[in-house]
């Protein structure tokens, strides 16, 4: 069984965001990047599904030649392969990118890469768009089921749960599908010293991404960051003896005691 | 016209429903038009009585002898025929996993554009819609210009507040019955498994105290579980804790994890990263303890205590038992 897993390289913002002069774009500056937990959790949902049933494990991403690094992340996590669909600096809307990830799919499948599974993150990290895993799945008619918590997969057909109140969903599904995921579902390995090492020497396929539009444009104007109330707490004290205060604000203030 | 999707909890429309109608109803009179209601029926039907006081002016009941249960592609296709008999200007559906994920599909079918987690929209000249939607779970807002025969919109979780319309309508009722094949059944719900429930979910709890990676592993979270007990509340942690593997990710509060509205939120050991800081927007009041009064966390506190979680949170509990 081949299994592939799309990830979106995003940056790794810490306790406050700050933005570029043009308020187009975070500036980055001083961060690292990363994928969303869900992203994680779909590579390693790929590797665990491909160690259990034999096959491949593919991570592919949309995105600029820096994006290696996220799919080497992923070939550090033990996926077999990995893509690149190399498309610059800017940021592709979420139509445009599941055109060019469908088209990437084709592709590789004419290349005798063919998958069983496509497992895509529930919404993106910094977009949270909640739509590229359907559009995919819609333009290479597939089934498509969103917001996954556990998947087993038995003889070509996927057992997907979905938590709702009070339960869970149960989803059976023949292969090819495509799933998206929730962080919970696994728990993300740690790659080890060696195998960062090792997946730095790896090969990353790399294409030129075609997208084709619809109908209606979406144009991002500018971003904004919220004003967070820059409001300094009240200090109670320190170590324990702030103790007491912290009981007035409980039985005084909040009440809960 | 302005065609919402509603959910529903038997006959009822559930709360993110009558939120979303809200910013429904605002599209609408913006415009002119009217407000039309779409919901699957199956088992039950959509009570319209309710709807009169959101301003719904029509109800259309999804009628198809093997639409019984959830099927989301089924859904998305529905809603599209529907919308391609009617013509709405805009498609809103609640912003849930189901909202969203019937709302892609439409998109998908339609091919158009659809815009998730949106906290403003204006209609602006030439039919265009000029609107704010939430990026990194709020953390950042995003301002764009969405042009579409059809526009897809889903509010942001909490963003808008249940409200009654100026006047109660008296919406009219019809069934709606669309075509569908085979392949829209590839996927729907089998069954449902119901989960014991223990203790207080997270997202309901009037008292949370949060554990991050500075609680320094699994044991420690004895002190804040017997602090929960002492107020009524529940335990949480930061994705560090969990990442760990000290705490199960069903505790985990953030961006991708259980967005809290507690009465007061105590986050002992956690930095306060954004991803973090998002799932607890909806706390009345936070109480931080930390050792590091640098900390981001103590920014965006109500209270802080600075120091070690390991001495003040025992401290804590005796105090409260004693008095
Ligand atoms: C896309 C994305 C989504 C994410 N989603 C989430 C999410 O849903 N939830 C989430 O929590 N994170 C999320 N994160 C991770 C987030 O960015 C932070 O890495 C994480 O919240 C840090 O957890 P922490 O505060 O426990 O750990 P740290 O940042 O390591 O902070 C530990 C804190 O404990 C304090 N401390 C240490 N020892 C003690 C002591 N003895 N007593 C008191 N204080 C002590 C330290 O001063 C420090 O402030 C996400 C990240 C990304 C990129
Ligand atoms: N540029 C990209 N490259 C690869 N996969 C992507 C990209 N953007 C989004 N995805 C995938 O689609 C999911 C949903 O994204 P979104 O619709 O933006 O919320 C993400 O979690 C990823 O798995």
């Amino acid at each position: 069984m081949n299994v592939l897993a799309c990830i979106k390289r995003v940056p790794n913002t810490g306790a406050k965001i700050v933005l570029t002069d043009d308020e187009q774009r975070i500036d980055t500056t001083n961060l690292g990047f990363t994928m969303s937990p869900h992203e994680e959790c779909a590579i390693e949902e790929a590797v665990q599904q491909t160690e259990a049933h034999g096959g491949s494990a593919h991570v592919l991403t949309l995105g600029p030649e820096e994006a290696t690094e996220q799919l080497r992340t992923g070939l550090a996590m033990q996926a077999d392969e990995a893509t690149l669909l190399e498309a610059g600096d800017e940021e592709w809307g979420p139509r445009a990118t599941a055109s060019a990830i469908a088209n990437g799919v084709r592709e590789l499948g004419d290349d005798g890469a063919e998958f069983d599974l496509l497992l895509f993150g529930n919404e993106s990290a910094d977009a949270a768009n909640y739509q590229v895993g359907t559009r995919v799945a819609a333009e290479l008619d597939l089934p498509c089921v969103t917001g996954i918590k556990s998947l087993d997969v038995e003889d070509g057909t996927a057992i997907a749960r979905r938590e709702v109140s009070g339960g869970e969903e149960v989803y059976e599904i023949a292969l090819p599908a495509v799933i998206t995921v929730k962080e919970g579902i696994n728990e993300p390995r740690y790659a080890s010293m060696r195998a960062k090492m090792q997946a730095r020497r790896q090969d990353v396929d790399r294409r030129e991404p075609t997208a084709d539009t619809g109908a209606g444009t979406y144009e991002k104007v500018r971003l904004e960051a919220p004003e967070t109330a820059e409001s300094e707490a009240e200090i109670l004290g320190d170590g324990t003896d702030a103790v007491a205060n912290v009981v007035d604000v409980l039985e005084s203030e909040v009440e809960v005691i | 016209m302005t065609l919402a999707f509603v959910e529903r909890e038997g006959s009822d429309p559930t709360e993110e429903t009558l939120e979303m109608l809200t910013l429904a109803r605002e599209l609408a009179d913006g415009d002119g038009e009217s407000l039309d209601v779409v919901a699957f029926a199956g088992g039950s039907r959509l009570s319209v009585d309710e709807l009169g006081a959101y301003g719904v002016d029509e109800v259309y009941h999804v009628v198809h002898d093997r639409l019984d249960g959830y099927a989301p592609e089924a859904w998305g296709e529905s809603v599209a025929q529907l919308a391609s008999d009617v013509d709405p200007s805009a498609v809103v559906a609640p912003g849930t996993d189901r909202g969203h994920e019937v709302l892609a599909h439409v998109g998908a079918t339609l091919d158009v554009p659809m815009a998730a987690n949106c906290i403003g929209i204006d209609v602006v000249e030439d039919g265009a819609y000029e609107l704010r939607r939430n990026r990194w779970g709020g953390s950042l807002i995003e301002h764009a210009r969405l042009e579409a025969g059809t526009t897809l919109l889903t509010p942001a979780e909490h963003e808008f507040p249940i409200e009654k319309a100026e006047s109660t309508t008296d919406p009219s009722e019809s069934e709606f019955t669309p075509s569908l094949e085979d392949t829209q059944f590839r996927v729907q719900v089998e069954r449902v498994e119901r989960a014991d429930e223990e203790g207080i979910p997270l997202g309901e709890a009037r008292v949370v105290i949060g554990g991050g990676r500075g609680v320094g592993g699994p044991d420690a979270y004895d002190q804040l579980e017997e602090l929960a007990d002492l107020l009524g509340g529940t335990v949480g942690a930061s994705r560090a804790a969990v990442n760990e593997g000290w705490r199960p990710h069903d505790d985990q509060i953030g961006q991708t994890g259980a967005k809290i509205s507690p009465d007061i939120y105590i986050p002992c050991g956690i930095s306060g990263a954004v991803q973090h800081m998002v799932g607890c927007k909806g706390a009345e009041t936070i109480l931080a303890i930390n050792t590091d009064p640098e900390a981001a966390i103590i920014q965006k506190a109500d209270y802080a205590v600075i120091g070690d979680l390991h001495e003040i949170v025992p401290e804590l509990n005796d105090t409260i038992r004693e008095a």
